[in-house]
């Protein structure tokens, strides 16, 4: 029998002992988990049986025609894609089966304290400090563009441990309980008047030393397995033609005549045109993954989408003439998701100005494909002997 | 979808086209011969067309050819334009060719064109878009009278695809007419002047939709060879970059050129993209207008913009006649052209996906 054999086997066999009709939805969830079945390349014990990655699929599409509940991953997208790959890799054993598995269920949402007011683009040389006390640590300092902070249970927290060593060094990784009497969540409202993200205040947050994840002082290495998962989170998905934000720029221009310029003509067949390779490229990147010889590409993916959706959706505001002077609504909201889809063309011009921000600046991606990519020369590290404390701020 | 990727066995074609190349295409020869009256190399266009039976790649085998696809024409296209190299493939191998498969007459022209042996060129102006209007001369009887101007690689056509006022589309012999060498941009794929004073051609076929299939296979495999000339200049300006040091330090360092050649590496990336969709496309014939169109759209800015971008980073050096970063310019220039504009191409996009003008 073979690997996705024997997969379709224990899925029919949960589906049998929990029958998705009948069985309360995170029954069921756990009941996968247990069952090996929630990530089929996680180990035996930890949701899962310690096989390739790409045999999830086969778990997916049964459930999915037996009409099972999912985890609903976007809900969860940091616990699953960032805080779980990093407590499986540096987690100790209690650690591990204490949060994946709620992890997983999405019964508790993680939340991601890493970039400050003073570290953004140098994370590295974040000032939230953490002092122990025996066996307990005491946490204060600011953290900022955090999602899903007013919903979560947990965090995955970095700071400054040592300020006395270069910055890099002196960096310890925490799971940090969100309960706790110390942790403030305020809302932090963005130019298109909605609030997606919070401003984190950390006020003596106690956390336990059995929370901390790797070595004291190791926290930059382990920071960068989540890092790493980010940015395999990015990219990979299939667009159609006209599939991202030149859709609606599209059907608009077909639809009112009266709205078309020359000028804007000119414009929008040009961005069609960088859209549909933008598709192409990432088309060939999947292919490429798919093959098993990933490429570099992968490093250029969100620089281009960054631009395109900025250029398109300033077009489209453009385009709606009379209609581009208003705004669908200023109300200030906290959403769970964002949606580019759901809103009028100004809230796509707003939001897509963060494209080149979140996730990396495109200016540090630049950077990154120069150095990387082209084996340009790195460039000159001033802060790479000085201790932390020494740093300019 | 279509497949984007190289397979292994196109590697290894390019493998060996690079290695040709690399052994009888130096730039000092190409220059040398560019200055010449004769800038073709017909000594290697033997080793590629007849020694590597690459000039009837499009062609099948039943027909005399190799039976491969566009998909492997693209890949030799690519190492063509890395070096710039003075041999008629695409203008004989693949438009001559591609108007002679519309044609149903002139089976014997196509085998020798597949073998190599017999160098065609379709008497259309470079510059002519696939659809757009093309000149044709005044047939009389048998013979044909008239003049075309801008015929690439004419100078070393044994055979010219001529379209004639009748709507037909005449093969007459290179002895039969008059080729005038025009003073080109493109050093190495020179223009000439076709003079035809009471020519006797013989009809191969109808005109129109020979060079139409002629010039559309011709625009969407002319983006493969724009990204080896876009490649090549991004390449030689990184190690070039690399190399060079003033201030103390080497200039690739400074950021404000880093990220001039990052970007630029990812249009490259999107030019392959395009390119090879392209390729795929006129191999399998899904969806090929399009995919031309968007290939052509999408892929003169870049080659030019490399090409520039590489003599701008060369310093004086890009500046010189002596090194071969000129060469590219003028090809990667008279490409943007060559097939069409960016702009006639957009222009055709805004009908074929009704994005219509005001």
């Amino acid at each position: 029998m073979t690997d996705a054999d024997e997969l379709r086997r224990r899925t029919q066999e949960l589906l049998a002992a929990h029958p998705p009709a009948e069985t309360d939805r995170l029954d069921f969830l756990r009941a996968r988990f247990d069952a090996g079945l929630a990530w089929v390349h996680f180990p035996e014990g930890l949701g899962g049986l310690g096989l390739p990655r790409s045999l999830q699929a086969v778990v997916d599409a049964e459930l999915e025609a037996a009409g099972a509940p999912d985890n609903d991953p976007r809900r969860i997208g940091i616990g699953l894609g960032m805080a779980a790959p990093t407590i499986l890799q540096y987690g100790t054993d209690e650690q591990k089966t204490r949060f994946l598995r709620p992890l997983w269920t999405g019964e508790e949402v993680w939340c991601q304290l890493f970039s400050e007011p003073g570290a953004g683009s140098d994370l590295a040389a974040l000032g939230t400090r953490a002092v122990r006390e025996g066996d307990t640590w005491t946490v204060n300092g600011q953290k900022v563009w955090t999602s899903s902070a007013h919903l979560a249970r947990w965090a995955i927290l970095i700071a400054r441990t040592d300020p006395d060593v270069p910055k890099h060094r002196g960096i310890t990784y925490f799971v940090c309980d969100m309960t706790d009497p110390g942790v403030e969540v305020r809302p932090l409202r963005q130019i298109t008047g909605e609030a997606e993200f919070n401003e984190v205040f950390l006020t003596d947050v106690r956390i336990p030393d059995a929370h901390r994840l790797g070595g004291t002082g190791d926290g930059w290495r382990v920071a960068q397995t989540t890092l790493n998962n980010e940015r395999v989170a990015i990219g990979g998905m299939r667009l159609p033609r006209e599939g991202g934000m030149i859709g609606p720029v599209a059907k608009t221009w077909r639809e009112r005549p009266e709205l078309r310029t020359h000028d804007l003509h000119q414009r929008l067949l040009k961005l069609w045109v960088d859209a549909e390779v933008a598709r192409l490229t990432g088309e060939r990147l999947r292919q490429q993954l798919v093959a098993g010889q990933p490429g570099p590409e992968g490093a250029g993916m969100k620089l281009a989408f960054a631009r395109l959706n900025q250029e398109i959706s300033g077009l489209e505001v453009e385009l709606r003439g009379e209609e581009g002077l208003l705004y669908d609504d200023w109300t200030m909201r906290r959403p769970e998701l964002v949606d580019f889809t759901g809103r009028d063309a100004g809230y796509r011009y707003l939001r897509s100005k963060g494209n080149s921000i979140e996730g990396g600046t495109s200016e540090v991606l630049l950077n990154i494909v120069a150095e990387r990519v082209l084996g340009l020369p790195v460039e000159p590290r001033t802060d790479k002997d000085v201790a932390w404390k020494d740093l300019a701020r | 979808m279509s497949d984007l990727l190289y397979s292994e066995e196109e590697e290894a074609l390019r493998a060996a086209v690079r290695d040709l190349l690399t052994d009888h295409c130096d730039t000092t020869s190409v220059l040398a011969r560019a200055e010449s009256d004769a800038p073709h190399d017909p000594a290697l266009w033997k080793t590629l067309a007849d020694g590597m039976g690459l000039a009837g790649l499009l062609v099948p085998e039943d027909r005399g050819g190799q039976g491969a696809t566009h998909r492997e024409a693209a890949v030799v296209l690519e190492e063509l334009g890395r070096a710039v190299a003075p041999v008629p493939y695409l203008t004989s191998a693949v438009v001559a060719t591609e108007a002679l498969l519309a044609c149903a007459e002139g089976g014997d022209l196509l085998d020798g064109l597949a073998s190599g042996r017999v160098i065609g060129a379709l008497a259309v102006g470079l510059h002519t878009a696939p659809g757009a209007a093309f000149a044709a001369v005044r047939a009389d009887g048998g013979a044909l009278h008239g003049e075309l101007t801008g015929i690439a690689d004419a100078a070393v056509a044994d055979v010219l695809l001529v379209p004639a006022d009748d709507g037909g589309l005449y093969a007459v012999t290179a002895d039969a007419v008059t080729v005038t060498p025009q003073t080109s941009l493109d050093l190495t794929r020179p223009l000439a002047r076709v003079t035809l004073d009471a020519a006797q051609g013989r009809r191969v076929g109808d005109a129109e939709p020979a060079v139409r299939r002629a010039l559309r296979a011709g625009a969407g495999l002319l983006a493969s060879e724009q990204l080896g000339v876009a490649e090549w200049a991004l390449t030689e300006t990184v190690r070039y970059l690399k190399d060079r040091k003033q201030f103390n330090r080497p200039v690739g360092g400074f950021q404000a050129l880093k990220h001039r050649l990052a970007q630029l590496w990812l249009e490259v990336v999107n030019l392959r993209a395009a390119a090879r969709a392209a390729a795929d496309a006129l191999a399998t014939g899904e969806d090929t207008d399009v995919s031309v169109t968007v290939a052509q759209a999408y892929a003169a800015p870049v080659a030019v913009r490399a090409a520039e971008e590489a003599l701008q980073l060369h310093g004086g050096l890009g500046m010189t006649w002596e090194h071969p970063v000129h060469l590219r310019l003028k090809r990667a220039k008279a490409d943007s052209i060559a097939y069409g504009t960016t702009g006639a191409h957009r222009e055709a996009l805004a009908d074929l996906v009704d994005l219509r003008a005001p």
